[in-house]
C-alpha cells in the first residue's frame, strides 16, 4: 500500500466500520462482528504504519484546502504515530471487551454505541495525524462530539446531566479559548503548521508567549487540567468501556496529546526554555497533580476515584510539556502510553466488576478477590503500573519526569512527583488489598458471583500483561517518544 | 444575451406572479412557481458565472442611458446575493408544497404561491438594480408580499405580525426613502455608479450627512439590526414555515447587501468612518449578538428561539461591516452565505416538526427527535453549524470574522464573537436535550418521520452546510472579489 492509502484507510476504516454496524443492527453478531474486524485491521494497519515510519518512510496527505493558507492534512511525526499506535492497538482490545460488557450488562441502544464508538476512533486518529491545527481542532469537535452520545447512552437524568457537563465545559474550552489560541497563532505568523522547532520564535512578544500558552493550557479542555476538569469525572455515567478507550485513553490523551504537539511544534521547546514561557503555569499543572490526588482519595465510586485518579495522571503529562528539557518531553510522550496500558487495566477491572458483582463502590468491594481472582490480580498489576514501580511499564515515565525536574532544577517539582506517587499508593492499593484480604461486611461469602465474560477477562489479561512487557520492552514507545522530544 | 438574464430575473416572477394568482386551486399554481423559482435559480448562477468571467454587466432598461435611465448592474457582490436569494427560493419551493397545504386554506394557496414570487422579484430586484430609489420600489414591493405573506399564517397572532412588521417596514422604507430624497437634492442624481462620482464633492453638506444617516437607519431597520429588530421575531414566529423559511434566509441577507453597496460604492471608502457610522456597527452588533443570544435562550417556541438566533447572526454581519476592513467585508459576506444555509435547514426542520405535531412548543417536542430522527439529524447539523463547529459552514465565517477582529486588536469584539458561540451552544443544546432526553410526548407517540418532499429539500440545505464547510472556493472566493469590489479595488 502507497504511504497515502495507508493514511487515509486507517482515517476512513472506523467510519466504514460504522456504516458497516448501522446497515447490521438486526443482527448482533454480524454487528459485532464488523466492530471487531474493523478494530483488528486497524490495530494491524498502525503496526505497520508504525514499522513503515521507523523505518524511515514520510507520511503526508493534503485532502482540501477550506481556508486559503490552511488545508485539511495529515502528516506522521513521532509523537502522533506514538498516540495513534496506542490508540490502535487498545481499541482492539476494548472491542473484545465491550461485547462481553454490553452483553452482560443488557445495555440498550448497542448499534448507536458500536457505531458513535468507530467515529470516535476515526476522530482520534485524524488528531494524531493532523498537520496543522486547524486539522487539529476540527477532529478534536469531531471527538467532542462523537463522544457525547456515549457519555449520555443511559438517557438517565443523570446521564443528561453529566452530558451537559461534558459538553458544557469542552466545547467551552475549546470555543471560547483553544480557537482562540490558534486564531491569535494565525494571526500573528499566517501560519497553523506544525513544524519541527515551532513557528512562533520572532512573532511574538515573549512577555505575551505565557498568555498565549495558557489560552492552550486551559482551552484544551481535555487535558483537564484544574479548574476545567469537572467533565472528566462528569462522564463517568457513561458505559465502562468508554470510560476505560475514551475517558483513560483516547479523549484525554488526545487532550495531552494536543498539547504536547502545540508545545513542541508550535511554540518550540527552545522558545520555551529560552524565555521562561511556561514558568508561572507549571504550578498549575503540580497543583492538578495534587489536588486531584487528593480528591480522588475520598470518592467511594471506583469509577470516580479512577477519574480523578485520571485526571492527576494527566497532569504528569502536562508538567512534562511544560518543562520543556528533552527527558521532560520524553517522560511525558512515554506517559501517554504507559498511563494508558495501566489506566484502561483499572477501567476493565471496574467494568468487570460491575458486570459480575453490580457493585459500583470501593466500600462495597471486601473479601470479592477470591471470587474474582483474575479481574483483582489484573487491577492490582494496572495499580502498580500507575504508581511507578518496577517491573511495570509505568516506572519508565516516572523516571524521565523527574529527570526532567532535575534537569530543569524544578527540584520542589521532583517533590510533587515524589508526593503523588504516596498518595498514589494510598488511593489505589486500597482497592485490591481489600478485595483480597477484606472481610464482607455481612460476613457472607460470595459464592454466586463468579469472574465476568471470558471476553472481558481476555481484554485485562493482555492489557495487564502490557504493563509488564512495556517494563522490559518499552523500545518502540521510546524510540518515538526519544524522536518526538528532538533526539535522545 | 447574458444581459438579458439580468432582466428576466426579475421580469419572469413579476410576469408569473398574476399568472399565479388566477390558476384554478389545486397543485397547479405550485407547479409554475416551481417552474419559475427554478429558472430564477438557474439564470441567478449563469449570470454570476457571467459576471466571474467577464466582468460587470450593465443592463439599461428601456435602451434609456444611465444616468438618467434606470440601469441594471452587476458585479460580483449582487449577482452573489441574487444567487443565495434565487437558490433559496427554488429549494423552499418543493418544501412549501405539503408544507402550505396543511398549514394556509386551500383557497388561498393560488394567491400565497402568487405572493412568494413577488416577494423573489421585490428580492431579486433590490439585488439586480444600480438606481436607488429603484432600491426602494422594489423593497416596497418584496415587503408588502412579505406583509401578506406572514398574515396567511394559521394562528391570530399572525396578524398583529403582520401588521407590526408593516408599521416597522415602512417606516424603515420611508427612512430610506428621505434618504434618497435629500441626497437626490444636493446630487440630481440616483445612479449608483453615477452618485460614486458626484457623491465626494458634497460630502461636506449637512444635508447629505443626513441623508446617509436616514438611509443607515431605514435599512437597518429592514435588517433587524438590534435595537431596531422588534418586528423581526414576531414575524418569524407566526409565519407559515415556508415563509420563515424563506424569510430568514433571503430577506435580512438582502439588505445587508444594500447597506454594503450604500456604505462602500455609493459613498466613497472611507466615509463611514468619519462618521460614528462604523463604531454604532460595531456597538449594536456587539449589543445584538449577546442580547438576542440570550434570549433565545428563554425562548419556549422554536421558531421564536431560532428568531432571536437570527437577529444575534445579523450581529455578526454588523460586526464585519463595522470593521471596514477588506477581511471584515468577506466576513460579513461570507456569513450572509451561510447564514442563509443554516437558518434555511433549521427553520425547514422545525417546519417538518409543525407538519407532523402542529407546533413547536418546547414541552411539545419532548422526544420527537427518537421518532423523527432524519428531522433531528438536520437540527443536529444545523446547530452545530449555528455554533461554529469545525466542518461546518458556520466554522468559516466565525473564523474569518475573528481574523477581522483580531486584525484591528478589537478585543471586545473578540470576545463578544466567542461568547456568541458559546451562547449558541446552549441554546442549540437545549433544543437537543428536549428533542432527545425528554421522554416522547403524546403528540408524538402517534406520529413518524416527515414525509420525503420536506425531508429532501431540508437535507439538501443541510449538505450544503456540510460542504462549504470544506470546500469554499464558490463562498470564499466570491465573497473575496466582492468584498475587493465593494471596497473599490482590483479584484
Amino acid at each position: 500500500m502507497s504511504a497515502e492509502t495507508l493514511l487515509l484507510t486507517i482515517l476512513l476504516l472506523p467510519l466504514v466500520g460504522a456504516a458497516g454496524i448501522i446497515i447490521a443492527r438486526h443482527n448482533p453478531d454480524v454487528r459485532e462482528g464488523v466492530t471487531l474486524l474493523s478494530s483488528a485491521l486497524i490495530a494491524i494497519l498502525v503496526v505497520v504504519l508504525a514499522a513503515r515510519f521507523l523505518d524511515g518512510e514520510v507520511f503526508a496527505l493534503t485532502l482540501i484546502e477550506p481556508i486559503p493558507g490552511i488545508a485539511i492534512a495529515f502528516e506522521i511525526e513521532a509523537l502522533g504515530m506514538l498516540f495513534a499506535l496506542i490508540a490502535g492497538l487498545l481499541w482492539v482490545v476494548t472491542s473484545i471487551y465491550s461485547i462481553g460488557y454490553m452483553r452482560g450488562h443488557n445495555e440498550q441502544n448497542q448499534t448507536r454505541f458500536f457505531a458513535a464508538f468507530a467515529v470516535s476512533i476515526t476522530a482520534t486518529m485524524g488528531i494524531a495525524f493532523s498537520a496543522n491545527l486547524l486539522t487539529l481542532f476540527l477532529f478534536y469537535e469531531l471527538l467532542t462530539l462523537s463522544t457525547y452520545p456515549l457519555v449520555t447512552h443511559a438517557g438517565t437524568p443523570e446521564a443528561k446531566q453529566g452530558g451537559r457537563a461534558y459538553l458544557g465545559i469542552l466545547l467551552g474550552t475549546s470555543i471560547g479559548l483553544f480557537l482562540l489560541g490558534i486564531l491569535v497563532i494565525w494571526s500573528l505568523t499566517g501560519s497553523v503548521d506544525f513544524q519541527a522547532g515551532g513557528i512562533l520564535s520572532g512573532h511574538i512578544d515573549p512577555a505575551w508567549a505565557g498568555l498565549l500558552y495558557a489560552l492552550f493550557l486551559f482551552g484544551i479542555g481535555k487535558a483537564a487540567v484544574m479548574p476545567f476538569h469537572r467533565w472528566l469525572p462528569a462522564a463517568m455515567v457513561a458505559p465502562t468501556p468508554v470510560s476505560a478507550l475514551l475517558h483513560a485513553v483516547a479523549v484525554v490523551k488526545a487532550g495531552v496529546f494536543t498539547l504536547l504537539k502545540t508545545t513542541i511544534y508550535i511554540f518550540g521547546d527552545e522558545f520555551i526554555l529560552s524565555n521562561d514561557v511556561t514558568g508561572g503555569l507549571i504550578w498549575v499543572a503540580a497543583a492538578t497533580i495534587l489536588i486531584a490526588s487528593m480528591v480522588a482519595m475520598t470518592q467511594d465510586n471506583l469509577k470516580a476515584r479512577l477519574a480523578y485518579s485520571t485526571v492527576s495522571q494527566l497532569s504528569y503529562i502536562v508538567l512534562g510539556a511544560m518543562l520543556a528539557s528533552k527527558a521532560g518531553l520524553i517522560g511525558a510522550s512515554m506517559h501517554i502510553a504507559m498511563h494508558a496500558f495501566a489506566k484502561i487495566t483499572l477501567f476493565f477491572g471496574a467494568g468487570a466488576i460491575l458486570v459480575a458483582s453490580h457493585k459500583k463502590r470501593v466500600s462495597e468491594l471486601n473479601g470479592l478477590g477470591r471470587a474474582m481472582p483474575v479481574t483483582f490480580v489484573a487491577f492490582f498489576i494496572g495499580t502498580l503500573s500507575i504508581i511507578g514501580l518496577p517491573p511495570f511499564g509505568g516506572m519508565w515515565s516516572k523516571w524521565y519526569l523527574a529527570l526532567g525536574a532535575v534537569e530543569t532544577g524544578q527540584l520542589l517539582l521532583l517533590a510533587v512527583l515524589m508526593i503523588s506517587s504516596l498518595l498514589n499508593i494510598i488511593y489505589l492499593l486500597p482497592i485490591p488489598i481489600r478485595a483480597f484480604f477484606g472481610k464482607p461486611e455481612s460476613g457472607e461469602h460470595y459464592t454466586k458471583i463468579a469472574e465476568a465474560p471470558k471476553s472481558m477477562l481476555l481484554a485485562m489479561v493482555i492489557t495487564s500483561s502490557a504493563c509488564i512487557i512495556l517494563f522490559f520492552y518499552p523500545d518502540p514507545f521510546y524510540r518515538l517518544a526519544g524522536l518526538a522530544a528532538g533526539g535522545y | 444575451m447574458v444581459s438579458h438574464f439580468s432582466l428576466l430575473l426579475v421580469v419572469v416572477p413579476l410576469i408569473a406572479a398574476p399568472v399565479v394568482a388566477v390558476l384554478p386551486r389545486g397543485r397547479l399554481p405550485w407547479v409554475a412557481a416551481f417552474i419559475v423559482t427554478t429558472l430564477c435559480a438557474v439564470l441567478a448562477g449563469m449570470q454570476l458565472w457571467a459576471v466571474l468571467d467577464e466582468g460587470a454587466i450593465s443592463y439599461e432598461l428601456g435602451g434609456w442611458a444611465p444616468p438618467w435611465g434606470i440601469e441594471y448592474r452587476i458585479d460580483a457582490v449582487n449577482a452573489f446575493v441574487a444567487l443565495i436569494v434565487a437558490a433559496i427560493a427554488a429549494i423552499t419551493l418543493p418544501y412549501a408544497l405539503l408544507s402550505s397545504e396543511r398549514e394556509i386554506p386551500e383557497e388561498k394557496i393560488p394567491l400565497f404561491y402568487s405572493a412568494m414570487l413577488l416577494c423573489l422579484t421585490g428580492l431579486l430586484g433590490i439585488t439586480q438594480t444600480g438606481d436607488i430609489f429603484n432600491v426602494f420600489v422594489f423593497l416596497e414591493i418584496s415587503s408588502l408580499a412579505s406583509y401578506a405573506l406572514i398574515s396567511l399564517g394559521k394562528q391570530r397572532q399572525a396578524f398583529t405580525a403582520a401588521y407590526q412588521y408593516l408599521i416597522m417596514g415602512t417606516i424603515g422604507a420611508t427612512f430610506y426613502l428621505i434618504g434618497v430624497g435629500l441626497i437626490y437634492s444636493q446630487t440630481g442624481s440616483l445612479n449608483m455608479q453615477d452618485l460614486a462620482t458626484i457623491l465626494p464633492d458634497v460630502l461636506h453638506l449637512n444635508t447629505v450627512k443626513t441623508g446617509f444617516a436616514f438611509i443607515m437607519v431605514g435599512i437597518a431597520l429592514k435588517l433587524a439590526l438590534f435595537p431596531l429588530h422588534l418586528w423581526l421575531p414576531n414575524a418569524y414566529t407566526y409565519a407559515p414555515s415556508a415563509v420563515t423559511v424563506f424569510l430568514a434566509a433571503t430577506a435580512t441577507k438582502v439588505a445587508v447587501y444594500v447597506m454594503l453597496r450604500i456604505l462602500f460604492t455609493v459613498f466613497p471608502q472611507g466615509f463611514a468612518v468619519t462618521t460614528p457610522a462604523d463604531e454604532l456597527f460595531i456597538v449594536a452588533g456587539i449589543a445584538g449578538i449577546i442580547t438576542a443570544s440570550v434570549n433565545a435562550i428563554y425562548q419556549q417556541n422554536i421558531k421564536r428561539l431560532l428568531a432571536y438566533s437570527s437577529v444575534a447572526q445579523v450581529g455578526y454581519m454588523a460586526l464585519g461591516i463595522g470593521f471596514a476592513s477588506a477581511t471584515g467585508v468577506t466576513a460579513a459576506l461570507v456569513h450572509l452565505f451561510n447564514h442563509a444555509l443554516m437558518k434555511g435547514a433549521l427553520f425547514m426542520a422545525v417546519g417538518a416538526i409543525i407538519y407532523r405535531i402542529g407546533a413547536c412548543r418546547m414541552d411539545q417536542i419532548h422526544g420527537l427527535g427518537r421518532v423523527m430522527p432524519w428531522t433531528f439529524g438536520a437540527i443536529v447539523i444545523g446547530g452545530l453549524s449555528l455554533v461554529g463547529v469545525p466542518g461546518t459552514a458556520g466554522f468559516i465565517s466565525k473564523w474569518y470574522l475573528v481574523v477581522a477582529a483580531l486584525e484591528q486588536q478589537a478585543w471586545i469584539s473578540v470576545a463578544v464573537i466567542l461568547t456568541g458561540s458559546l451562547l449558541a451552544v446552549v441554546y442549540v443544546g437545549k433544543l437537543i436535550e428536549a428533542l432527545y432526553f425528554k421522554p416522547v410526548s403524546d403528540a408524538g407517540k402517534v406520529v413518524s418521520e416527515a414525509p420525503m418532499l420536506l425531508l429532501v429539500p431540508t437535507w439538501s440545505l443541510v449538505f450544503a452546510n456540510l460542504y462549504f464547510g470544506v470546500d469554499t472556493d464558490l463562498t470564499l472566493g466570491v465573497a473575496e472579489k466582492a468584498a475587493a469590489i465593494l471596497r473599490g479595488m482590483k479584484p
